[in-house]
């Protein structure tokens, strides 16, 4: 599953950054859009840090709801699913909320 | 009571400082992505990655297209496979470049392993390249590999209502190819309303329906190549 690469790449990226120091909380930021499961990025997680800096450290998942904006009614809204419509029934939207994957800050030291 | 945060956590654990990241998670695998973008803008290619479902037809429809367009357009491909270097083979023998890829336990191309692909096939400038994924309607559709667009390919065997349960998938698509449309009779399948699916997770997107086999329907995917116009570096 492509979590395990996903949580591969945050491990990766916060063992950089945390040049040897223990880290013992990590906090991601994943955006409803973006076909990641957060309780299979958990378990990734847990097999990703072993032998790394991170081995024990918490995982915090903030979830962000999709928000798109109409360009139609200009009004934002959230979608209930994946068919991004305005809850005045137009498709023409921009996303501006729920692309998230990024990782937010880890507790060091 | 942890005595430090508060948390119910009867053992002792330890705190530190928290610094500030903000850094996308696919940072690394977008970095490698633009890289390869603009080595192949700067050689003019025109790069397709095309994903699907194991079976859907991806390598008989580039045994096709190196076939029917090759003497005109120069044709490389990267193929990717968890094992086997079947597929390659088969590309082979229509005597195209090609380099295999496999994943080992991996499901999806990522922006390195096509790079390194890029390395070794050196595909030649103005050449189409036909990036033939892992079969897999899911995780490819999140990491970009430096591609022009992305080719989303279905069977007639696969259910009309393929699009609204892979959403993900077909709301990256560039182009929808419906494939196998020699076995229409044969199947419940239905051309518009899947292509209305389609449009529902990805307003306006294109599909072509045709049979790779056959060769039916196939004009419409060689004009959409021919119109897809090459990134300049």
């Amino acid at each position: 599953m492509h979590e395990l690469s996903i949580t591969q790449s945050v491990v990766d990226a916060v063992c950089e950054r945390a040049a040897g120091r223990p880290v013992h909380k990590v906090t991601v930021q994943v955006g409803a859009l973006t076909a990641v499961v957060p309780e299979a990025m958990r378990f990734c997680f847990e097999l990703a840090a072993e032998g790394t800096v991170l081995a024990g450290a918490a995982l915090e998942i903030q979830r962000c709801a999709a928000v798109v904006h109409c360009r139609d009614c200009g009004a934002d809204s959230q979608p209930p699913d994946l068919i991004l419509l305005c809850s005045c029934g137009s498709a023409d939207v921009a996303v501006t909320a729920g692309r998230e994957l990024q990782i937010l800050s880890m507790e060091v030291g | 009571m942890c005595a430090t945060c508060g948390c119910g956590d009867t053992h002792v654990h330890a705190h530190g400082h928290v610094e500030t990241l903000e850094q996308k998670v696919l940072a690394k695998n977008d970095a490698l992505a633009s890289d390869n973008r603009a080595w192949l803008a700067g050689r003019g290619i025109l790069a397709l990655n095309l994903m699907s479902s194991p079976g859907a037809g991806k390598t008989t429809l580039l045994e096709r297209t190196i076939t029917d367009i090759g003497a005109r357009r120069p044709v490389a491909v990267i193929e990717g496979d968890q094992e086997t270097d079947l597929d390659a083979d088969r590309i082979r023998r229509t005597g195209c470049a090609v380099v295999q890829v496999n994943t080992g336990a991996g499901c999806h191309l990522e922006a390195g392993l096509v790079r390194d692909a890029l390395i070794t096939l050196d595909p030649p400038a103005g050449c189409l390249l036909l990036v033939e994924n892992v079969g897999n309607l899911v995780c490819p559709a999140l990491f970009d590999l430096g591609e022009n667009s992305k080719v989303v390919i279905i069977s007639v065997t696969e259910g009309t209502d393929k699009p609204l349960k892979y959403p993900h998938m077909f709301a990256a698509a560039d182009l929808v190819v419906v494939n196998k449309t020699d076995l229409l009779p044969y199947v419940d399948f239905d051309v518009e309303r899947c292509r209305s699916y389609a449009r529902s997770v990805n307003p306006g997107v294109r599909m072509i329906a045709l049979s790779a086999t056959t060769g039916d329907g196939v004009g419409a995917w060689y004009d959409w190549i021919a119109a897809t116009p090459v990134a300049r570096a």
